[in-house]
């Protein structure tokens, strides 16, 4: 794969570049929180930067918690497929049968 | 004049006919003629009752045209067209008749006037829609189009039966405002529920959606739920329990899709988080939440199509589409990732794309009518859309680790389509007077003021700093192949697996009993015949042939003495 094409990710530059940016534009958002005047439809909008956080901390959260259901929500790819240990031990004489 | 009269389902279910008998070109150019003609016909219609009759002492109203049923009307025409499009380039009968037919259920349920039509399309729609799971052709396809058929049907009878109930309580049958305060309200909310994927009932469309066929998918993500979402704002507007319910509803589905690895099946997931932002919508019921509701209902079935028909592309060109073994297809499908990420930034509600202008509503009503908590949670699910739906998909899809897969754009008709969902995804949110236009109320609503576009556009950025932070960390969760158990394990493990020992306890139980029984009475049969040995009568097991010759012999001499009597 030596000869392939090098594409626009391929470069780490890039990344880092395209990350700079988005640490910008970030940065810039919470700046306009002081500039532009906001009308308020409820008391926590007033707080420093509620949006920036709670759209950060509420994230964070969610994949937190996401992660810790994995510990007791995760099975096998084909959990469904097997089949359950009752159907193994099925002995005769366990389905209906008519006289 | 004759043509007003004229539903469209009709349109679409003679259609389906047609294709039957037809190959190759003339079926495509049918495919396309229906959807576009039916919405120009649709464009002409007045508001109003077109169509009635009586049925058994019953007015029965195929075909009513109003402000709410309208604009479902144009939606479904649309994603009929978009879908017709995506799948052009299919050679199977089976989809294709099932899609016309699925589309013109759909039209049918919205335009119905009464409880009894809406029942009818209600079924239909389970019915016509299960081929386009079953056409997957797999043992799983099979098993998950099953659950899916029974679950649909279960919800259509239990819509019967409150319909009957309505009908003994009113003496009609219209289908208008119900509400919850008697037996027939209860029932029909619960039918209606099922369908829209309320909490603990959601799981036929997690199981069913991601095994349907490629195209499939689109046709199904753009009616079943969208016909709840509209039965619902038709029978059930303002009622506060359907805050509760869809908040919950846009909240719960973002967990499961952090850590899903079939990208559908988290589409599926956020599907029913976007529905539960128009059920909020529809409890409020101010004329702001319910412009909100049906404008995102609107849009979602053009974004989330949109989305389905990306991964339904990386589906068909690479035959994967587990998080775990995709990644890196930007270099060779530049278009589908654009299209993608087109449709990302839509249900996101990016300012400028068509989400922010429909779900804001939604947002502003909560804000209003003092519903703080609920807000609070409606803010929390658009930033865990962004983080799922967003940025997950395009991402591990897309971009993340190289999975060495060169699979190139998918054919020009999937293209195509995608191309015009996204068109029309920029397009409204660029222009939403148009949308608005068509809602059922004139609220004068502006979205872009800079209060909503800053609050949105830094919860969007840093909802997307936190996946960028957890992702340099090493703690977002990696994709892992892997079944993610929800509430449908009780019905596919935990039921069955209670109820199979306890069937297979009580058939051996009553085959013992059985033998047993079977057992005394062959004993005391034997005690008496025993007893009986050398007796030549009736309880002798030795009973002499001699002797039932000369019973047979008395018997016809009766028979024979009677009828001279007369």
């Amino acid at each position: 794969m030596k000869n392939e094409k090098q594409y626009l990710f391929d470069d780490p530059k890039n990344i880092k570049r395209l990350l700079n940016i988005f640490y910008l534009c970030c940065a810039v958002l919470v700046v306009l929180d002081f500039v532009i005047h906001r009308h308020i439809g409820h008391d926590w909008e007033n707080l420093w930067a509620f949006y920036p956080i709670y759209g950060f901390v509420g994230c964070v959260v969610l994949v937190v918690i996401a992660s810790w259901m994995r510990t007791f929500l995760m099975r096998a790819e084909d959990y469904y497929d097997k089949p359950t240990s009752t159907d193994i031990g099925n002995k005769k004489g366990d389905e209906h049968v008519d006289d | 004049m004759w043509m007003t009269e004229i539903p469209p389902f009709v349109a679409f279910f003679i259609g389906a006919l047609i294709l039957l008998f037809t190959r190759g070109m003339l079926r495509s150019a049918i495919m396309l003629a229906i959807p576009i003609i039916s919405a120009l016909h649709l464009m002409m219609m007045p508001e109003g009752i077109h169509l009635q009759f009586t049925f058994l002492d019953y007015q029965l109203t195929p075909y009513r045209v109003d402000k709410l049923s309208i604009m479902f009307g144009y939606v479904f025409h649309i994603a009929a067209l978009i879908g017709i499009i995506y799948s052009l380039h299919l050679r199977d009968t089976m989809q294709q008749v099932s899609a016309m037919l699925y589309a013109g259920s759909a039209l049918g349920a919205v335009f119905a006037g009464d409880l009894l039509t809406l029942f009818i399309f209600w079924e239909l729609l389970a019915f016509t829609s299960v081929f386009l799971i079953w056409a997957r052709r797999t043992e799983r396809s099979y098993h998950a189009g099953m659950r899916y058929l029974i679950i649909q049907v279960l919800s259509g009878v239990i819509l019967l039966a409150g319909a009957l109930f309505y009908a003994a309580e009113h003496g009609n049958l219209e289908f208008g405002y119900i509400g919850l305060d008697s037996m027939a309200g209860w029932l029909i909310f619960i039918a209606f529920g099922i369908k829209c994927a309320f909490p603990i009932a959601h799981n036929w469309l997690t199981d069913a959606y991601p095994e349907a066929t490629v195209t499939g998918t689109v046709f199904l993500s753009a009616f079943t739920t969208k016909v709840a979402v509209y039965a619902l704002a038709r029978a059930y507007p303002g009622t506060e329990l359907l805050v509760y319910i869809g908040a919950a509803m846009t909240c719960f589905p973002i967990f499961f899709a952090v850590i899903e690895n079939d990208l559908r099946r988290v589409l599926a997931y956020s599907l029913i988080n976007q529905v539960g932002f128009m059920v909020v919508g529809i409890g409020i019921g101010t004329a702001l939440a319910i412009n909100g509701a049906v404008s995102h209902a609107f849009n979602d079935v053009i974004f989330k199509g949109l989305l389905f028909m990306s991964m339904g592309a990386v589906l068909h060109m690479t035959g994967k589409i587990n998080g775990s073994d995709l990644g890196g297809l930007y270099k060779t499908m530049p278009k589908t990732t654009i299209l993608c990420i087109v449709g990302a930034a839509s249900i996101s509600a990016f300012p400028l794309f068509s989400g922010f202008v429909s779900k804001s509503m939604v947002m502003s009503a909560a804000l209003e009518e003092g519903y703080d908590w609920i807000w609070l949670m409606l803010l929390f699910a658009s930033a865990g859309v962004f983080h799922h739906a967003g940025i997950k998909i395009p991402y591990f899809a897309f971009f993340a680790h190289d999975s060495g897969i060169r699979a190139n754009d998918p054919p020009n008709n999937m293209l195509l389509a995608m191309g015009i969902s996204a068109a029309l995804c920029i397009a409204i949110g660029i222009y939403p007077q148009a949308l608005y236009s068509l809602l059922p109320y004139d609220t004068g609503y502006n979205p872009y003021d800079a209060t909503h576009v800053l609050a949105q556009t830094q919860l969007l950025f840093f909802s997307a700093l936190a996946f960028v932070w957890l992702n340099l960390k090493g703690f977002y969760p990696p994709e892992l192949r892997s079944t993610n158990l929800d509430f449908d394990w009780l019905y596919r493990r935990a039921v069955p697996s209670v109820l199979q020992p306890m069937f297979s306890a009580i058939w051996r139980l009553d085959r013992g009993l059985r033998d047993v029984f079977k057992l005394r009475l062959y004993t005391y049969l034997r005690y008496f015949s025993g007893r009986n040995d050398r007796l030549s009568l009736l309880l002798s097991q030795n009973y002499p042939s001699g002797s039932m010759a000369m019973w047979v012999a008395v018997v016809l001499a009766m028979y024979l003495f009677l009828s001279f009597i007369q």
